[in-house]
């Protein structure tokens, strides 16, 4: 496994991080020396095992389909500075 | 115990309003010293004593208890231990909190951590935040990601109880570095309403106390099915405080991998003391421990690098001012606001996740986890609990983790990510001391056997 630079800010792009280059230098061996031991899970035999998303299995866990009481508009807006006519207020989409 | 003093404060021999301003001020004390608290919240403490004090009920009546920042308390600014979330203050409260609160319990303030959780010494705070210190030596890490719980729960010098969160051991390992009892529950046996996902198919919240039968009156407390929370488990809570009485003799194993190379001698010697005195036969979990770390860390980066997307700067917490494209101001806040280990954990996870390296990482990680879950099941046909050191090592001191790469980091939860993997119940018993600092005894039973961990820390502690 070696993951280079380019691949570095492609990886941050996709997680809306922007690096500074000291934090290119730092990340970069350390990213490669932990996914050079995190690629161990090869030896690993998992033919024929079923992935395991939750320790404890889960059925069916829905909730009524009900109406419930939460937060109001209102409330809920007081949380941010970006708001315009009850509405959340975003960056321009295009 | 806390028991007796929540007996007085119910027939009104003590005051709590005068025990919750005496609280109050101790706790400042302590937190101008050793930092375990992000926040302590007077006004919200004293609002629930003057209204205990009129009507002093409940099983927790007037009791002072911390939680873990990342455990949301409505109107109490919540960081989860991040700067990106600094002048957060919830619309709501967790549902452990509501049934804190029922009981009678007083919130005095939300306990440092590792931003997110993401650490085993919480040396990993907010920018803008300060590290908690060990209490028994101020040089050392409390560990993490709980540290600021398991700091004040032992510097405490009132009745005091905190809760806790873990993703991969951050109930237990500081537990073992400050030399308290640390409780992490089956997955699903406490509701995560309220609580900041760092990795969501792993973390548990749970209580940590200096006695064992602390921990299981707060444990009953908190646990039980929520319908709120999807992951909730709908199953009986036992009673667990007359249940940790049991005398019924348990079959203990001693996991050989963990006693052996990569862990202190003197632990490993003072982990099979005890280990003899149990008549614990040697047992084997080669999977777990060889490929335990990796497993987990492919985990749980890749939930909490999607977990924290939402964090970007529109509803809550930090804000920039408005500028260039969606991305743009994203990119922006995060880069700002999170901390470097932050950014290092949601790097590793979204790569784990991207196209071309899926099924190599994310997916491989899920089906190792079924092997390791059915390696501690085909244990537990035989034995009751399985026993090893919680940590290789005892609390560190801050020189020493400036040495340790993010590897070796990672590494130092070689003991605790098992059970959390799992989703199997561990709790950390205080053992001895080495150089004058805590050794912990983690202990781990099958799902839903809680009461177990409860019996055989009890029956350590007396004897």
């Amino acid at each position: 496994m070696n993951v280079d630079e380019d691949l570095l800010r492609n990886v941050a792009k996709l997680a809306r991080l922007k690096l500074t280059k000291e934090e290119t230098i730092t990340f970069l061996p350390q990213l490669n020396e932990v996914l050079d031991v995190f690629s161990k899970l090869e030896e690993v035999n998992t033919d024929n095992t079923k992935s395991s998303f939750q320790p404890v299995p889960l059925k069916n866990a829905l909730r009524e389909d009900k109406p419930t009481v939460c937060n109001t508009q209102e409330e809920v807006l007081k949380l941010t500075d970006h708001k315009k006519d009850g509405y959340f207020k975003g960056p321009k989409a295009v | 115990m806390i028991s007796e003093f929540i007996k007085k404060i119910q027939s009104g021999e003590i005051d709590v309003v005068e025990h919750t301003n005496k609280v109050l001020e101790q706790t400042h004390n302590l937190n101008n010293e050793f930092h375990h608290l992000n926040i302590i919240s007077e006004e919200l403490a004293l609002s629930q004593a003057h209204k205990l004090k009129k009507a002093p009920k409940g099983r927790l009546a007037g009791l002072p208890i911390s939680v873990k920042d990342s455990i949301i308390v409505k109107d109490v600014e919540s960081r989860g231990g991040s700067k990106i979330l600094s002048g957060y203050k919830p619309l709501f409260n967790a549902t452990v909190i509501n049934k804190l609160q029922a009981e009678g319990a007083i919130i005095i303030g939300k306990n440092a951590q590792d931003a997110f959780g993401f650490g085993s010494f919480s040396t990993n705070v907010g920018l803008d935040l300060q590290t908690p210190l060990n209490p028994n030596d101020k040089t050392r890490a409390c560990g993490g990601s709980s540290g600021g719980s398991a700091g004040l729960t032992k510097a405490a010098t009132f009745p005091h109880t905190s809760l806790g969160e873990s993703t991969g051991g951050s109930i237990v390992a500081p537990a073992s570095f400050c030399g308290v009892y640390g409780l992490c529950p089956t997955y699903g046996r406490i509701s995560r309403n309220g609580l900041m996902a760092y990795g969501n198919s792993l973390d548990k919240i749970g209580p940590m106390a200096t006695s064992p039968e602390d921990l299981a009156l707060i444990l009953e407390i908190i646990s039980g099915h929520d319908k709120l929370e999807s992951t909730s488990l709908n199953n009986p809570v036992p009673d667990f405080t007359k249940e940790i009485t049991n005398t019924t003799k348990l079959k203990v194993g001693i996991i050989s991998e963990t006693v052996g190379e990569g862990t202190d001698p003197a632990i490993a010697d003072n982990i099979q003391a005890i280990a003899s005195k149990l008549n614990a036969t040697k047992v084997s979990l080669p999977t777990t421990h060889k490929y335990g770390v990796p497993t987990y860390m492919l985990l749980a980066t890749s939930e909490a690098s999607t977990n924290l997307a939402k964090y970007c700067g529109m509803r809550y917490g930090q804000h920039e001012k408005l500028e260039g494209s969606f991305n743009d101001y994203f990119t922006k806040v995060r880069s700002k606001y999170f901390n470097e280990e932050t950014k290092r954990r949601i790097i590793i996870g979204t790569f784990a996740r991207m196209a071309g390296f899926r099924d190599a990482f994310y997916l491989k990680a899920t089906k190792v986890r079924t092997k390791i879950i059915e390696e501690y099941k085909k244990l537990y046909k035989t034995y009751d609990i399985l026993i090893s050191p919680t940590m290789p090592i005892v609390a560190p001191t801050f020189k020493e983790i400036e040495q340790l790469t993010p590897l070796q980091n990672y590494m130092m939860d070689i003991m605790t990510v098992g059970p959390n993997l799992a989703g199997l119940p561990h709790i950390n018993i205080p053992s001895g001391t080495h150089n004058n600092m805590p050794i912990g005894l983690l202990a781990t039973s099958n799902h839903l056997e809680e009461s177990k961990l409860l019996q055989l820390a009890h029956q350590l502690k007396n004897g």
